[in-house]
């Protein structure tokens, strides 16, 4: 049905993230981008393309501090396509136009790149993850929220969470799963900012951010970097590990840009991509060993789960309360912690966690056969979606 | 401070109608479609005559959030911020603080009605419960 894989990711990296590290981008940037390189057996002379998101910009501190042109100069790289991509289907936005761009022969080895220090500038008095903080004005879809007090995206995934807990009869124990399953396989991953267990008391004793959300529903600034490279099909035959090929992509988007005038608030722009992956490939949900999720905030893991039809319109809380996400579940999601206890890679973290599990790679995590993966990225009215296959 | 919107010539009339108490939703003069954020073009009939007009300012709470943490050093805390469909508007929601003493109190399905408060050179909406109101 679906036409034969032409791109492949063929290494991920992974810098030190860390709280705090006051250790430069560019710096954590390089030891990602060695790692990649290495897994993928390729050297910087063989990358001739470099893609990130969103470009180098200071709309929230530290939240994107490299555009191509610094990384392409630190790395000495000679490219034939570059592009930073600020407006497309989320974080997932680079990978997939790298998909593209090495189908139409544009490059052979694309450099795909996410760079944050937000934790950093949180350190150095510089709210993270607040758009227009310190600004006088603000535009676009931000200022129906900033101006009216809704500043942080907690408060956005906190009125998704309320409209779902009341149709769905949802409740914060749910969530709560959410997070303390991420903390177990965290706690497995060496790499992962968060290591001290969590339990379902420490949960519901968090202090609230924006109700229904406490502070374990919320993802972890941290300082770090995440590389992913993305090949030609044939390229990718010469390199070291068996390539994931992108079996298919989904990037549908169908409600306005706004977190909230979509009809339904139970459900995001992850539903539209989700359906769109979905109707790309003959593989099926039931076909997913191991699943990224983004999970910025809880809440989103089971509107995914939804999105990508793992289960029904509702019935999250049921499939998360069954143990299908957990460790030993029959749908591990986010196995190297996520971004709630792994550190916010922007998307980028759990695509990287999905690739360590197709290559059998996770460690004491690992989930055993892992073939194929599904990662999907982005909340509100933003989601990218990409399904991968070890071939 | 947070910080304020910028004026376009689409939203002036949304982020400007508070000074005489008025909620200015845009709607198309075509197929009278409700418009929100404001565009030029209909979404639905690419009508280039999309007006504001003040609507009822009324509502019924779609869903709220009670914020808790203090993003700025000034922003008192917690507040509620309500998602509230508009009674006269369809499909359109608007959102905006509370103003209550309660903040624990606001419900879905609570019906609101607009209020609006000057800073710089708007004028933002407020929701406030309908039964106190005035």
């Amino acid at each position: 049905m679906s036409a034969p894989p032409r791109a492949a990711i063929t290494g991920v990296g992974m810098s030190d993230i860390g709280r705090n590290t006051g250790r430069p981008a560019m710096l954590h940037l390089a030891e990602a981008a060695d790692r990649a390189l290495a897994r993928a057996g390729l050297t910087r002379a063989d990358i001739d393309g470099i893609a990130t998101y969103p470009g180098k910009a200071d709309n929230s501190p530290g939240m994107s501090p490299l555009g191509t042109g610094e990384v392409r100069g630190a790395l000495g790289l000679k490219t034939r396509w570059h592009s930073a991509v600020p407006d497309g289907p989320a974080q997932m936005a680079p990978i997939m136009v790298a998909a593209m761009a090495v189908m139409t022969g544009q490059a052979r080895h694309v450099l795909c790149f996410r760079a944050l220090t937000e934790s950093s500038s949180q350190s150095a008095g510089r709210r993270a993850s607040i758009a227009g903080a310190g600004k006088a004005q603000i535009g676009g879809w931000l200022s129906w929220l900033v101006p009216v007090g809704a500043m942080s995206a907690s408060n956005w995934a906190g009125w998704i969470a309320n409209r779902y807990f009341h149709e769905f009869g949802m409740t914060r124990e749910h969530l709560g799963m959410v997070a303390v399953a991420e903390r177990q396989f965290a706690q497995m991953n060496p790499m992962a900012v968060m290591q001290k267990p969590l339990t379902m008391e420490d949960y519901l004793a968090a202090r609230m951010i924006s109700s229904p959300l406490g502070l374990f529903d919320c993802d972890i600034p941290i300082d770090g970097a995440a590389v992913v490279i993305v090949s030609a099909a044939d390229a990718a035959r010469d390199c070291r590990l068996p390539p994931l090929s992108i079996e298919a992509m989904g990037s549908a988007l169908q409600s306005p840009e706004t977190w909230d005038q979509r009809a339904d608030l139970t459900t995001m722009g992850a539903h539209d991509a989700g359906a769109d992956l979905w109707a790309r490939t003959s593989l099926k949900p039931a076909d997913v060993d191991v699943l990224g999720l983004y999970d910025g905030f809880s809440i989103f893991v089971p509107l995914w789960l939804e999105a990508l039809g793992f289960c029904g319109h509702g019935e999250a809380k049921d499939f998360i309360a069954e143990g299908n996400i957990a460790p030993g579940g029959r749908f591990p999601v986010n196995t190297g912690g996520g971004q709630l206890s792994g550190g916010r890679l922007h998307g980028f973290g759990l695509l990287h966690e999905v690739c360590l599990q197709l290559w059998g790679e996770a460690g004491a995590r690992q989930v055993p056969g892992a073939s194929t993966g599904v990662c999907g990225m982005g909340g509100g009215f933003i989601a990218g979606a990409m399904l991968l296959n070890r071939t | 401070m947070r910080p304020l919107p910028e004026l376009t010539p689409e939203n002036t009339a949304f982020w400007t109608g508070g000074e005489r108490g008025e909620l200015m939703i845009a709607f198309c003069g075509d197929c009278s479609k409700a418009v929100h954020p404001p565009q030029l073009l209909c979404p639905a009939c690419q009508s280039q005559a999309v007006t504001p007009r003040a609507v009822a300012g009324t509502g019924t709470v779609y869903s709220f959030t009670v914020n808790h943490q203090p993003w700025l050093p000034d922003m008192k805390v917690p507040f509620a911020i309500a998602v509230v469909d508009l009674n006269d508007a369809p499909g359109v929601r608007v959102t905006a603080p509370v103003l209550t003493d309660d903040p624990d109190t606001v419900r879905i399905g609570q019906a609101m009605t607009i209020a609006f408060e000057a800073s710089g050179d708007v004028w933002l909406p407020l929701w406030k419960p309908t039964e106190q109101a005035a």
